[in-house]
């Protein structure tokens, strides 16, 4: 019939969500990363950039906040807060881990 | 007489869309089918009429199928979508279904696959898109229950509202046991029905359930009712000063909480407050970080907020969505992340019920 010809397709560039850690010094500069180098440094940046503005702001705010944890349907972000700076854990979650969370 | 369904696909190659356009065509109800080769093309089209169904692609340039879902999970809550890929890794069937995605679908390769495709889609042509439960046409979780008993099935429905999740035992028309949270047996049963709206799939029964719950469906379901009626009778009677309080104040009397903030996103009304004497800071530090972290989780298609937890040497916060309320929540720093991760989660179960 043809049809697994036809539906056949070459991969593409779909983003994985990655497992691993990286540190950003108060700058935002990322100086130590252990995530695949698949995973844009664009949206490593941003995470970085994302968590030291919630920790400053929070201590703008008359609240310092030493530890974040972020959580989304599939992934959890955790960021420590580091003299200034922050290190941050990606930890995917697959369907499996869903399903023991509920 | 019944207006035709409008289904858009979107996949970046042409012969794949003729293609496509070829199956669905053959669905009884004949639905008005429309192509979209990019993402921004199927956004204006989403903009400019009313569909019912999209069938998204995954991999594409430019905009790929995550981002254009996450974007019209958002835009169009109504609308029902199908993710139909090639894409076997199952990171990406959970962060599909993390989105609120309706079906994801592996690209069917035989005669039987299509059928059954067109059988699933059809199915979701055909649902409501009012208030109630999704996965039966406008059906109440009261009715869902009868039609189980009334025809003796066994199945365990899993209930799910926002972060809240239930179970409810059925074996052979009865039901045997329930649980929500930490309740089990009739308390879950009736905290269950208690929730006005969400969603439900049936699982396969499990005959080896322990028995909780003696009494039949129906004086179940009356007691609920009953309840239900008496908790929405206004409380006022002649003679008796009783105080209405705030559903806020009952939020804060749960153990562990320092202060409660309910926002409404997008109005301007001020937020309502409960142990902050000066609750704009907190509110703006809230807001600004619920949408940081929702465009965050969009760009890396991670699926919507769920809960954000700060942990300070003062205390503790945490943030999170119940329908259309936001909460930021104040609790004691002697608490670790997982309680509070927990104990926020109690928070919204109450508010929901």
């Amino acid at each position: 019939m043809g049809l697994l010809t036809l539906f056949a397709k070459a991969p593409g560039p779909l983003l994985k969500l990655p497992a691993g850690s990286f540190t950003v010094n108060r700058e935002g500069c990322v100086l130590i990363a252990t995530l695949p180098s698949s995973f844009p440094a664009v949206l490593v940046h941003q995470i970085g950039e994302d968590v030291l503005a919630a920790f400053r702001s929070a201590a703008a705010a008359q609240l310092p906040l030493s530890e974040l944890i972020i959580n989304y349907p599939s992934l959890k972000i955790t960021a420590r807060e580091l003299r200034g700076g922050a290190v941050v854990f990606l930890s995917p979650k697959g369907l499996d881990a869903r399903a023991t969370q509920s | 007489m019944e207006a035709t369904h409008k289904i858009l696909l979107l996949d970046d190659d042409p012969d794949l869309l003729d293609m496509y356009r070829e199956i669905i065509s053959q669905l009884p109800s004949r639905p008005e089918i429309f192509t979209a080769s990019s993402g921004s093309r199927a956004m204006a089209m989403l903009e400019a009429n009313d569909f019912r169904l999209l069938i998204s692609d995954l991999k594409m340039p430019k905009m790929d199928g995550l981002q254009v879902l996450s974007i019209v999970r958002r835009k169009y809550p109504q609308l029902r979508t199908v993710v139909l890929t090639s894409v076997v890794d199952e990171q990406f069937r959970s962060r599909v279904y993390a989105l609120g995605v309706d079906l994801f679908w592996h690209k069917p390769s035989t005669e039987q696959e299509i059928k059954m495709f067109l059988e699933c889609l059809e199915s979701l042509l055909g649902r409501d898109t009012d208030a109630g439960f999704r996965g039966v046409q406008s059906k109440s979780l009261v009715d869902i229950i009868q039609l189980e008993c009334l025809s003796q099935s066994s199945s365990v429905l899993r209930i799910t509202n926002g972060p809240l999740t239930g179970r409810i035992w059925i074996q052979d028309g009865e039901l045997i046991d329930a649980e929500a949270g930490d309740l089990a047996g009739e308390a879950a049963f009736h905290k269950i029905l208690a929730w006005r709206t969400g969603m439900f799939e049936t699982l396969p029964p499990e005959p080896s359930r322990p028995r909780t719950i003696t009494k039949s469906y129906n004086a179940l379901l009356l007691e609920t009712a009953q309840a239900l009626d008496e908790a929405r009778m206004p409380a006022a009677s002649a003679g008796e000063a009783k105080s209405v309080s705030s559903p806020l104040a009952e939020l804060s009397q749960v153990a562990g909480v320092e202060f409660v903030l309910a926002m409404k996103p997008g109005e301007t009304n001020v937020p309502e407050a409960r142990g902050l004497e000066n609750p704009e800071r907190m509110t703006a530090w809230a807001q600004q970080s619920r949408e940081r972290f929702r465009e965050l989780g969009e760009r890396l298609q991670a699926g919507p907020l769920e809960q954000l937890v700060g942990l300070g040497p003062q205390r503790h916060i945490a943030l999170a969505r119940q329908d259309d309320t936001e909460f930021c929540v104040g609790w004691r720093n002697s608490m670790t992340a997982q309680q509070v991760s927990e104990m926020m989660k109690k928070v919204l179960e109450l508010w929901a019920s």
